[in-house]
């Protein structure tokens, strides 16, 4: 397919281009296959880049002849773009409602755009498994790697290396994969050297209404209990919820037949409830009624920092049980691709410093949520203004992000990385010239070659002139375990994506910039200092020979 | 010390809030002045003090297996729960705390007790700290527009006013008395504020007797020469800062506000902002959402919502921030009031001022503006802070409101303000506990008759106190050359830029807060800076010495920052940080095993744990909730 179909009119002058605390823009607007593109031709004005897969809907008005088109983004933020010519706006508008619905994802931006920079480190080649593999041998020798997956036909979502205990073999594996959802078989999500617990996540087990039970399956999570331990089992739903899975041949493990687990029922929302709590919740922010009731009520009733703490509450719970309890945990939901997998990267988050630097958080989500199946291609398909019928579209990694955040808030100088780095990470997922993010599987991004075609997101993200802007000045590492608070005093509305486009942030970066100058010109002096000592230093020894009696 | 039925009680327990399930046993002792709990193991950092004037109210729980419980609210919103072992203990110590908790008479508060280790020379010279003659004269005034009047030096027109006001020059005497007979109290239109680059003013009064229909020539006259004292502008605001319908009901008592067709070029505007009743009953609501015990999100918010706090705090922004851009956007001058005009009127005009003027965001700035707007201009701090047992209705939170606006800022500007919140949360701990003599007494009059000897003579003053300690409420971002600190502050006050003040109202759950403070650290590393640039400095004085004369001697003094690994990298109180909270809600235990009961005692055992009870806190700090109520004067502040 040609873009060029799709493209009624590609250019239009005089259109007015209005955006919150900026001042107003009159120029010329193009689309391209990929962009909105508006430039003033003036040399101080910006221009504006906009990439059609980041709208995430439109609306057009009229008055006269001039035409008006809201635009929305994933990104949360809504300009708005004054179009004179009834018939440019309309082909405008409809151009733009095309080729931001594009379907086909080998039609994605990721698979036209050339990298203006030298790829020095590949980003593909980054986070293998055989990599963490290496790292886990060095600890444990309880773990191998299987190749069980190898042709994604024992579970589609899962990568072709999987970490499982030793003593289970490959045959028992498929056996256990038959009587999990999708083929999710129970594997390992985090060795915790301090003590030896692990941490496993899984999908449901397929009990169905008659208790089904698989002697593999019980035999494979055993095998992660020393002698004598015992485990939990976190399931990320509540009872009433697992109950109800039953009937549709899902259901959670029956103490019964794992007398060694303990089960803990949490409540984190499925992900068409968490769409509807990020549609409410941006409503609310974008209200300007300027009514103070009015904003905590619709606050309050987006549930979406309700939402939050109970992610964060369940993560929390899952540390404990491996760090204070010292018991192993196996953590799963429906699917074990969403709710899970917020349970088991935010327990990582406090219990590994690690996974508190930049390269440790990147591997984190390559591990946890790229290669462990996370379906970003369907749930970042539309974010808060989506108006049409809702499909699988969830923020369930924006409330991931949001977590973080929140211990990031409360743990100010434990982060390598600061508030920024979590923002890019929002947006690259939902919009991006990066191919990081396409697909829903590993073996969806093989199949796409995206590897060979396209430029991961860490290859660009890793280069130092990038890096600069995502480090968080404060950073000390702290090689403890981090316990946040999860009361609902201590968890925050995170602005710097809800009302990010809502309010002027002058003042916040200047705090900002202030900040990083205290720091660095406390260690620029440091180092001045270091060096005169030195060379005193030096002077002292060359002169002290004639100073000794 | 007749008051004290029981001065001791041994095996109390003091239960912790963060978690209900850990007491601390030791012995309750109840002095003159405060409740001290002191815990088992003898160390002296296992005490708790709470002075006397900070509880607010006691209260007798059911009985429990364990014991009696007794609850003791305090004003400075700590919460304390001890369970003691006997009733009639528990009865005493009630009775007790009842009595010595309302003070009938001025001379049984703290602050004619409190005899920290000065002369009397440094005690009366922390009287002459602030100088309001200065303040006035830092605004530019006296000037030829400007003046102060004699006419109140004697309190006899108004006794809730200073001895010294300004007024224009142009206004006699008979136009002064007469005005303030038109005003409620006596309290005519005096000048607050004034903004030497335009010449525009902030004044301030109470409500006119003006009724449906009463005029008062001299009033008028009054309202005239403040607006003609603004050679700039043709016309002057007056805002009414109390809803319209509450004014409009006061013009049938005689009262109300000013009708425009009687004034010459006046402007009226209503800002409203509700009574002190509604206030308290707000204020009273947030306090119980704060107090709950791991509520839900919903149940917080909701709860935040239903208590209208942040509606208010909202208002009282507004009303600021429509005055503030009167006077230097417009250049206009505003005459603010509301009913007595020492309330509303002390809030928004101070509000104001923040917004207007830099100086206000420094630290002596907002301690000259308390000591201006507030304690000169008569608002009853007895009264609303519930010094003295009294008139419970009279109570209400009008200066926590003033001190939340100035948090609320901070969270916008955070680079504006010299100081941190930790100042605010001081100031705001000693306007309640009598604990120096400035917020005694209801008024200027009241200050200088009753009691003056013995404030002066026995109370110290509290501001030159947090003056010297100001290292501690340094904000390490103020840039006072940064953009944002240059004239006028304009807030948003979109809802969702006023957030709940937890700082304050959890300020002794210390589980609540993060468990590293951004601005502690940057604090530090300022101050290691400075030690830098000092040895900086020195050696390269050495450096130049040596290059000059290669000196066959040399004294090297040994480097004070070796290898200073990052002072600020460590979590304020690690102990805490490795505290895991209760993340499953409800369950007892989360050893759920029976064969595995491992009580929360062994995990103290966990070097790296340390659950938060006495033992495990970093010394040197105090480590009990209630740091701040104080044996110590020095101390008191030091642990948040």
């Amino acid at each position: 397919m040609e873009f060029a179909e799709l493209i009624k009119t590609p250019r239009v002058d005089g259109v007015v281009l209005h955006r919150p605390f900026m001042p107003t823009v009159e120029g010329t607007l193009c689309l391209t296959g990929h962009h909105l593109i508006l430039s003033s031709r003036q040399d101080n004005t910006e221009e504006l880049w906009l990439l059609h897969a980041n709208i995430d809907s439109t609306e057009k008005r009229f008055v006269g002849s001039l035409g008006t088109i809201i635009v929305k983004c994933k990104d949360l933020r809504v300009i708005q773009l004054d179009i004179p010519g009834m018939e440019e706006c309309l082909n405008i508008a409809s151009s733009i409602e095309a080729l931001s619905t594009l379907d086909s994802v080998s039609l994605m931006y990721p698979f036209f755009y050339r990298p203006l920079f030298e790829v020095i480190e590949d980003g593909w080649q980054l986070f293998v498994p055989e990599e963490a593999f290496k790292d886990l041998e060095s600890m444990t020798d309880e773990w191998r790697l299987s190749e069980v997956n190898k042709d994604f036909s024992v579970c589609p979502s899962y990568p072709s290396l999987l970490t499982v205990p030793k003593d289970i073999d490959d045959e028992s594996l498929c056996k256990a994969a038959s009587f999990r959802h999708g083929g999710r078989f129970p594997v390992l999500s985090y060795y915790h050297k301090k003590n030896g617990m692990v941490m496993m996540r899984a999908a449901q087990p397929l009990t169905g209404t008659n208790g089904r039970r698989c002697k593999e399956d019980e035999k494979l999570i055993n095998a992660t209990l020393c002698a004598g331990k015992r485990g939990y089992i976190i399931d990320t739903r509540t009872i009433a919820v697992a109950q109800q899975a039953k009937a549709r041949g899902g259901g959670f493990e029956q103490e019964a037949n794992y007398p060694q687990w303990r089960r803990i029922h949490k409540a984190i929302e499925r992900s068409n409830v968490l769409q509807e709590s990020l549609i409410k919740l941006v409503e609310a922010c974008n209200d300007q009624s300027h009514s103070m009731d009015r904003w905590l009520s619709k606050l309050e009733a987006s549930n979406w920092q309700s939402n939050v703490k109970e992610i964060l509450t369940t993560a929390c719970l899952a540390a404990q049980c491996i760090d204070r309890e010292g018991a192993s945990v196996l953590v799963h939901g429906t699917e074990g691709t969403d709710s899970t997998l917020q349970v088991t990267s935010l327990a990582q988050i406090i219990l590994d410093p690690a996974c508190r630097t930049i390269r440790g958080f990147e591997a984190l989500i390559e591990r946890e949520w790229l290669q462990a199946g996370h379906p970003f291609h369907q749930r970042c398909a539309q974010s808060a203004y989506s108006n049409g019928k809702p499909r699988s579209e969830a923020p369930v990694f924006l409330l991931f992000l949001d977590c973080v955040w929140q211990i990031l808030r409360q743990f100010p100088c434990s982060f390598q990385f600061n508030e920024n780095f979590l923002i890019m990470l929002f947006e690259h997922a939902y919009a991006s010239q990066f191919s990081t993010f396409l697909g829903n599987s590993v073996a969806e991004r093989v199949k796409l070659l995206l590897s060979q075609k396209t430029v991961s997101l860490w290859s660009w993200v890793n280069r130092p002139q990038e890096l600069e802007r995502f480090l968080n000045p404060l950073y000390e590492p702290n090689n403890l375990v981090i316990w946040p608070s999860v009361a609902p005093q201590s968890l925050l509305l995170w602005e710097g994506v809800f009302l990010r486009w809502n309010r002027s942030t002058k003042c916040l970066d200047e705090a900002y910039q202030e900040m990083a100058h205290i720091i660095e010109y406390n260690k620029e002096l440091q180092n001045k200092v270091n060096s005169l000592r030195r060379q005193l230093a030096q002077l002292e020894t060359e002169d002290s020979p004639l100073q000794t009696p | 010390m007749e008051h004290i039925r029981m001065p001791k009680v041994e095996n109390v327990r003091l239960v912790d809030r963060s978690s209900s399930r850990r007491t601390h046993v030791g012995t309750l002792y109840l002095t003159a002045t405060h409740t001290i709990f002191v815990g088992e193991g003898s160390e002296d950092r296992n005490e708790l003090w709470v002075l006397h004037s900070l509880v607010c109210n006691v209260v007798k729980h059911k009985a429990s297996q364990s014991g009696y419980p007794l609850l003791i609210h305090c004003k400075n919103f700590q919460v304390i729960q001890f369970i003691i072992p006997q009733e009639s203990d528990c009865h005493d110590v009630y009775i007790s705390l009842s009595r010595l908790s309302r003070p009938e008479k001025y001379e049984e508060l703290y602050c004619f007790s409190f005899n920290p280790n000065v002369d009397k020379a440094e005690r009366e010279h922390s009287w002459d700290f602030l100088d309001l003659k200065a303040e006035y004269s830092r605004m530019g005034l006296p000037n030829k527009l400007w003046h102060v009047t004699p006419i109140n030096r004697e309190y006899r027109v108004c006794d809730t006013y200073p001895a010294d006001l300004f007024v224009p020059k142009s206004v006699t005497l008979p136009v002064i008395v007469g005005s303030s007979k038109f005003r409620s109290r006596g309290r005519f239109p005096t000048l607050s504020y004034y903004c030497k680059e335009n010449h525009a003013t902030i004044c301030r009064s109470s409500q006119p007797l003006s009724g449906f229909s009463a005029r008062c020539l001299e009033d008028e006259q009054m309202l005239q020469a403040i607006m003609k004292s603004n050679p700039g502008s043709r016309f002057m605001y007056v805002v009414g800062t109390r809803p319209k319908l509450n004014a409009m009901a006061n013009r049938a008592a005689g009262k109300g506000y000013e009708n425009e067709d009687n004034y010459c070029n006046i402007k009226f505007q209503f800002i409203g902002i509700e009574n002190i009743h509604v206030m308290r009953n707000s204020q009273q609501k947030l306090i119980e959402v704060s107090a709950l015990r791991s509520p839900s999100m919903g149940e917080f918010l909701t709860g935040l919502e239903n208590s209208d706090w942040l509606r208010h705090i909202k208002s009282i922004m507004e009303a600021g921030l429509f005055i503030s851009k009167a006077v230097a956007e417009e250049g206009v001058s505003v005459l603010v009031h509301c009913s007595d005009g020492w309330d509303r009127t002390a809030q928004v005009c101070s509000v104001a001022s923040v917004l207007l003027d830099p100086y206000y965001r420094t630290l002596k700035g907002l301690m000259v503006l308390i000591e201006k707007d507030w304690v000169s201009f008569g608002h009853m701090f007895s009264h609303r802070c519930g010094h003295l047992i009294g008139e419970a209705k009279e109570v209400s939170p009008v200066i926590d409101q003033f001190l939340e606006c100035v948090w609320q800022l901070m969270e916008q500007f955070p680079c504006a303000f010299e100081y941190s919140e930790k100042f605010l949360i001081s100031i705001h701990n000693h306007i309640y506990s009598c604990h120096y003599g400035n917020f005694i007494c209801n008024s200027q009059k009241e200050r200088k008759d009753l009691i003056l000897c013995i404030i002066k003579e026995k109370a110290h003053s509290i501001w030159l106190h947090l003056w010297e300690k100001k290292l501690d409420f340094m904000n390490p971002l103020f840039k006072p050359d940064q953009s944002q600190n240059q004239g006028l502050l304009r807030p948003s006050t979109a809802p969702y830029c006023f957030k709940y003040w937890r700082r304050l109202y959890n300020r002794f759950d210390r589980e609540l807060h993060p468990r590293q403070s951004e601005l502690d650290c940057l604090m530090t590393v300022k101050e290691e800076t400075q030690q830098l640039e000092e040895e900086l400095a020195l050696y390269e004085q050495k450096m130049a010495v040596l290059d000059k004369e290669r000196a066959k001697t040399l004294y090297m003094q040994k480097g004070v920052l070796d290898s200073k690994q990052a002072l600020w990298s460590l979590p304020l109180d690690i102990s805490l940080a490795n505290t895991p909270q209760d993340y499953i809600g409800g369950a007892p235990n989360l050893c759920l095993f029976g064969d595995q009961t491992k009580s929360s005692d062994a995990d103290n055992s966990d070097q790296e744990s340390g659950v938060a009870d006495f033992s495990s806190h970093s010394s040197g700090e105090e480590s009990l909730p209630s740091e701040d109520s104080v044996k110590d004067p020095d101390s008191d502040e030091t642990a948040m």
